[in-house]
């Protein structure tokens, strides 16, 4: 991504994939393509959503900037404060809970210095509790990005940590690439 | 088209086809006539998301004589021909509503002793005829801050319903929509994200519209208790809109300009900010006499035929 | 040996892949639907095989197809409802993440069947792993002629895309879903008019679960009548169980409806038994919403007889005694769960999927999470029980769409059959687990 005076602006390859997503959608309905968009367009900014990424996305689909508002705001998977380079989610539904998610929940707490809604000081990870990911067979359950992480314990998650760490993860990778 | 018979509390009205069971019970008026907090007939696509005007349909129709298995929606359910809808006979309509009503309140802040809708508010209205006696809980509010959307109109959030109005008199009746609903669920906000103002000819029908405290007039705010002021119609040769509205006077002073509400506390005609902010001189008016003004309001209990010292002329 | 329609391939290597999902008899039900059926004679064998949406509603899917307006001069779309956010239910995942050319082929026949030119699979954007396994899938089909323009040269064409959700379950909800396909927010809309007369884009549009879909060519190619001779009473064919919790042998597991809840629950075919021995306490069986079931009432209907994993059987008693198949999404506790803690995490989990568009959903889910939390937390009193009950009862039935019964019905059961939990809570002060 490239930024003048602040402006975000996708390269051309994003703008390719932009436009063969509207054209998924009839002709005048290219708003259809907005949860679609948006994904890229947070993957493409540290993995939030700026207001000025929000009217960049209002400008590609020909839409009001509140229409953007609305709709970022209302899907959890968006985020509209700046995160970490790892987003680590962890679902404390029922199914998960009686599998330990707490246990879990708490270990990551432990070992990160963080309570969910936090973002480390180093700007390396953030914790996040979540809804049901539709994984509760295989429970506890994080999501990374687009990894799920399943059967969960302590240990999996020390190694996972220790792994992410030496390869500085970064869980905001464009979804469709 | 052959009209529809419907019954709402055992009296019996006659309806196109297309016609709600909201406006059919407006059609006989009076106790039969449910509730409308987010209802609104001037808005298209309002309605369904309070839940006041549940009501009971104990028969479907005439074809079909089966009830309705859940109580509906009054304003975004059609009538069919004879078809039997309960409101204020039935129990459970009653009982759900002192409910809904307790839902609306739940959140709500209960300033009215500092909030400029009291007297106007149909929030209050309903509380007053469905309300619980004693307060349920005494759980923490969500609370936001008051701000300014442009220099006229004050949002007061906490006071909000979320009945979505005003977002659609700005997609319906301006050129262009900055606020909207943000958020989700309970933390759901009227907002417009990063601080903009609400700003277009005729932005200041959301206050009309709004039907408790949320977006006020900043004209007017803590300039006198709604219910010490005199409403006079009033109108103005006008480019932007009918230039028809209601002077709210005290003496000889015009402290507030509103559109012209109906018993169900609608608009006649939506009108333009000049009118409403820009024009609070009674020599920019001409005066056509005293405003009746009915059901949701103390102030029709304030009767009057003239104020000293205000020429009126009737329309022809 | 029970049938298996839906899991019969789904340990062969490399399903997901074109040829090796054509080798073992795939497509075949686009190639007789297309070349020897009429649209019509889809319809009807639907109608006849008694499949009901796997979703969670169970409403009869050929029904469903029946309503659309096929005079609409309109474009009709199918729609596959693949935003599987129900706690306890984690079967479609596998489907498209396995076995994605089951589903296409299903949304191809159901297309066609309906007239459908255009056709989307809304898929929940944290399954984004799926979508791009699905896309593939699509390509493939793309490539060898079974989507896109004239499909085997029958004149009929389809276009397929995936479109993500973004972190919401209401959009599981079908108009909620559409909203959201349109590229707004997920407020469900207010019924009628109904999606088969103004669904996506004001156009006639039918929304079916993605296992309703999967089920579609096994149904094409056998007959609707052989599908109907599986299962028991109303309830015929097979269906997926997500089953989790506490038991030895968590996972997905494809069932004949008729199946004794016991033997679902102790055989080592399917969950195994309760793990480590422990005793059962309770079952949620079909998804989060639907109301729990002490150890007693879920192997034993309250005359006696033994419950069976149908939409009859589970149901039996009604919510005094019984409960649903919903969307098969088995959630078993062993006698070392807390049943106020597990309705505080569904009770929180529907304050946040909650809309927010009406006032009983939006104020009540958050009004009820915060009366749990407290008894959980050792400050509840008494009457806060009383209140949960009078809440739930005002807040189901009264709602734009069903999540406000899906809320409701969790905090009434659960205290319904173990009241006693909530007010040793109360008593002690504290959670006694």
């Amino acid at each position: 991504m490239q930024e003048k005076n602040n402006i975000p602006e996708f390269n051309r390859e994003t703008l390719d994939l932009v436009d063969q997503i509207i054209k998924r959608y009839p002709a005048g309905r290219q708003k259809s393509a907005l949860l679609p968009v948006l994904h890229i367009a947070q993957s493409e900014n540290s993995g939030w959503l700026s207001p000025e990424m929000m009217d960049y996305v209002a400008s590609l689909l020909d839409i009001q900037p509140i229409e953007v508002y609305e709709v970022a705001s209302f899907y959890s998977m968006y985020n509209l404060k700046p995160v970490g380079n790892c987003v680590i989610e962890v679902c404390h539904t029922g199914p998960c809970w009686l599998n330990g998610a707490e246990k879990i929940i708490a270990h990551f707490e432990a070992r990160l210095g963080i309570k969910p809604g936090e973002t480390t000081a180093d700007g390396k990870f953030t914790l996040k509790t979540v809804e049901c990911l539709a994984a509760c067979g295989n429970a506890p359950v994080i999501q990374v990005g687009q990894e799920y992480h399943e059967n969960l314990t302590a240990e999996k998650v020390d190694n996972l940590l220790e792994q992410w760490k030496r390869e500085n993860k970064v869980s905001h990778t464009n979804p469709y690439l | 088209m052959p009209l529809l018979k419907v019954t709402i509390d055992n009296i019996e009205v006659e309806v196109e086809a297309g016609t709600t069971i909201m406006n059919a019970a407006r059609k006989i008026g009076g106790a039969v006539v449910p509730p409308a907090m987010c209802y609104y007939s001037k808005l298209e696509g309002s309605g369904g998301k309070c839940r006041t005007c549940l009501v009971k349909v104990a028969q479907g129709s005439a074809k079909d004589p089966r009830p309705m298995p859940k109580l509906v929606a009054s304003c975004r359910t059609m009538v069919q021909d004879g078809m039997v809808v309960q409101n204020i006979t039935s129990p459970e309509a009653m009982d759900s509503r002192q409910a809904i009503t307790e839902f609306l309140l739940l959140n709500h802040p209960l300033d009215c002793p500092v909030c400029d809708q009291a007297g106007e508010c149909h929030l209050q209205d309903l509380s007053y005829v469905h309300g619980l006696q004693e307060t349920r809980t005494d759980e923490e509010r969500r609370t936001f801050k008051p701000i300014d959307i442009g220099d006229k109109i004050k949002l007061n959030m906490n006071r909000c319903i979320l009945c979505y109005r005003c977002v659609m008199v700005a997609d319906q009746i301006t050129d262009k929509r900055v606020h909207g609903i943000l958020g989700r669920g309970d933390h759901s906000e009227i907002s417009t994200h990063i601080l903009k103002a609400v700003d277009n000819d005729f932005s200041g029908n959301m206050i009309d519209v709004c039907p408790v405290g949320a977006l006020t007039d900043n004209t007017f705010r803590f300039k006198s208790r709604v219910w010490f002021t005199k409403p006079f119609d009033a109108h103005r040769e006008c480019t932007k809109c009918s230039g028809k509205v209601v002077l709210w006077m005290k003496s000889n002073e015009v402290l507030r300009v509103t559109g012209r509400k109906d018993k169900y506390g609608e608009v006649e005609e939506f009108i333009c900010n000049d009118c409403r902010f820009d024009y609070k001189e009674l020599k920019d008016w001409t005066v056509e006499g005293p405003r009746t003004i009915e059901r949701h309001s103390v102030i029709s209990q304030n009767h009057y035929e003239t104020v000293a010292g205000i020429s009126v002329i009737a329309p022809k | 040996m029970a049938t298996k329609i839906l899991l019969n391939n789904i340990e062969v290597p490399g399903l997901a892949d074109f040829q090796v999902y054509r080798k073992l008899g795939g497509y075949t039900a686009v190639e007789k639907a297309l070349k020897t059926l009429t649209p019509d004679d889809v319809t009807e064998e639907v109608k006849k095989s008694g499949l009901k949406g796997r979703g969670g509603a169970g409403f009869p899917t050929g029904m469903k197809w029946s309503f659309i307006d096929k005079k609409s001069e309109k474009a009709k779309y199918l729609v596959c409802n693949y935003d599987e956010s129900e706690p306890g239910t984690f079967k479609d995942r596998h489907i498209g993440q396995l076995n994605p050319h089951q589903l296409i082929e299903g949304m191809i026949v159901g297309s066609y069947a309906l007239g459908a030119t255009t056709a989307y699979i809304y898929i929940r954007g944290e399954l984004f792993y799926v979508l791009r396994i699905i896309e593939k899938a699509i390509a493939e089909a793309y490539q060898n002629g079974f989507l896109g323009e004239n499909i085997l040269g029958s004149g009929y064409s389809l276009n397929l895309y995936c479109h993500p959700g973004a972190g919401a379950y209401i959009c599981g909800e079908e108009t909620a879903l559409l909203e959201s396909l349109e590229g707004k927010r997920g407020n469900p809309r207010i019924k009628p008019p109904f999606p088969a007369i103004v669904g996506l884009y004001g156009s006639p549009t039918v929304v079916n679960n993605v296992e309703t879909i999967a089920t579609l060519p096994w149904i094409v190619n056998n007959g609707g009548e052989s599908y109907a001779a599986i299962g028991v009473g109303n309830s015929k064919g097979t269906k997926l169980i997500s089953a989790c919790g506490h038991i030895n042998k968590p996972g997905i597991y494809e069932i004949e409806l008729g199946l004794p809840v016991e033997e679902f629950i102790f055989s080592d075919e399917y969950c195994g038994g309760i793990r480590n021995g422990n005793k059962l306490k309770a079952v949620v069986a079909g998804g989060s919403s639907v109301p729990i079931l002490p150890a007693d009432l879920i192997l034993k209907t309250a005359a006696g007889e033994p419950r069976l994993m149908s939409y009859e059987s589970l149901a039996e008693g009604g919510f005094q005694t019984g409960t649903m198949l919903g969307s098969g999404g088995f959630i078993v506790m062993d006698h070392t769960a807390c049943i106020v803690k597990n309705l505080l995490t569904f009770a929180r989990f529907y304050r946040h999927e909650s809309c927010g568009q009406c006032s009983p959903c939006r104020e009540g889910t958050s009004w009820m999470e915060k009366i749990l939390m407290r008894i959980e937390g050792g400050q509840g009193t008494m009457k806060d029980i009383d209140l949960l009950v009078d809440i739930a009862k005002h807040v189901e039935g009264n709602t734009i769409c069903p999540l406000g019964d899906a809320a409701a019905w969790p905090v009434a059961s659960a205290i319904r059959h173990f009241r006693e939990e909530f007010e040793e809570h109360v008593k002690l002060q504290k959670c006694p687990f």
